[in-house]
């Protein structure tokens, strides 16, 4: 049951970003300067953080959605759900901990931002 | 040793909404739940209501929400439960009295996937000869005790009780995987349509409910595939 809530979570989290972002990238429409103000709220500290969310959220669905088409269409897919569960949350925890770093290491480097933004 | 019941009642006669009763009863570690709730309603409070008839776990009439999880009363073991122990009636189903929920809804939706052997040949003069691999196909479905532990732990059936459920759809993978049957296509159309099997979002709770063992999960998936490839021996 956790599988399919925690599918049902993030796929709700990343639809909300999908929002987020049509509006971010609609700026573009406002200029150049429009935009790089916009966009820049994405390297503030608070930001990082959610974002840590989106990405958890992005590999977690994505992996799990893998497991779902095993289970579908694979014939032995349902008796095997529980160990791919877990291959799912160790891959997701795996790729999840090197992005973390790089998004949330610059909160702790003031002034050294590590993805350069077009300021 | 004392065993604590909290156990969620509702007597639409007395009662506007539901509510929680307590009771301690003493109770061995090898009694079984069903044991510690005829003590309660035999020595504390008549009552209390609930389904029980053969009381071995093959009746399934006695299929309730322990601790939070879809079990037969009679299968459980107190050693397995504690000392304080949950006792609901099953989601997903209108609450009679008590412990009792209407099945009605579930045998309609059990009848509706038409549970017996159809053919469109003549009689054979003879028994109808399956091999034991033939057998083995659809074993785990004959298992089936018709309780509503899984379709009761179901979350689609609790958002959506129109839906047919996992019990109909292992008692139609019994007979949709039987070589001596003829009737697939006609099931495979009923479970193809909307609240047929497409609404199983292959949550497995109903797997971890069944108190027979049977992999409910797996077998809705082989009848999702027949669907997909128009064929039953894809497996």
């Amino acid at each position: 049951m956790w599988s399919w809530l925690l599918h049902r979570v993030t796929g709700l989290a990343v639809l909300l970003f999908l929002l987020v972002h049509i509006v971010d990238i609609g700026l573009l429409s406002f200029g150049p300067d429009v935009y790089n103000e916009g966009i820049a709220l994405f390297s503030t500290g608070i930001v990082r953080v959610i974002s840590l969310g989106l990405i958890a959220s992005v590999l977690y669905h994505a992996f799990n959605g893998v497991r779902i088409i095993l289970i579908d269409f694979w014939p032995r897919g349902a008796r095997y759900q529980g160990i791919m569960f877990a291959v799912v949350m160790i891959l997701t925890i795996l790729c999840f901990l090197p992005m973390a770093y790089f998004v949330v290491a610059p909160i702790f480097q003031p002034g050294a931002s590590a993805v350069a933004l077009p300021m | 040793m004392k065993v604590t019941l909290r156990i969620k009642r509702f007597d639409p006669d007395k009662d506007a909404k539901p509510y929680w009763a307590e009771y301690t009863v003493a109770a061995s570690p090898v009694d079984r739940l069903l044991d510690a709730l005829n003590t309660i309603k035999w020595t504390i409070d008549g009552t209390l209501t609930f389904r029980r008839s053969c009381a071995h776990g093959v009746c399934g009439s006695d299929a309730m929400r322990i601790n939070g999880r879809n079990r037969l009363a009679c299968k459980v073991l107190i050693r397995d439960v504690g000392e304080k122990v949950t006792v609901e009636p099953m989601l997903g189903f209108p609450v009679i009295k008590d412990l009792v929920v209407d099945m009605d809804p579930f045998f309609h939706k059990y009848e509706s996937i038409k549970p017996y052997l159809i053919t469109h040949d003549n009689e054979p003069g003879t028994e109808r000869l399956q091999s034991p691999e033939e057998r083995a196909r659809y074993d785990e479905g004959t298992k089936c005790i018709l309780c509503g532990a899984c379709t009761g732990s179901c979350p689609s059936i609790w958002g959506n009780p129109d839906w047919v459920g996992p019990a109909a759809i292992v008692n139609a993978h019994r007979f949709i995987f039987d070589s001596r049957d003829q009737g697939t296509a006609e099931r495979l159309a009923i479970l193809g349509q909307r609240n047929g099997v497409w609404r199983c979002r292959t949550i497995f709770n109903c797997s971890d409910a069944c108190p027979r063992g049977i992999p409910v999960t797996d077998l809705i998936e082989q009848v999702k595939r027949a669907i997909i490839y128009g064929d039953r021996n894809i497996d």
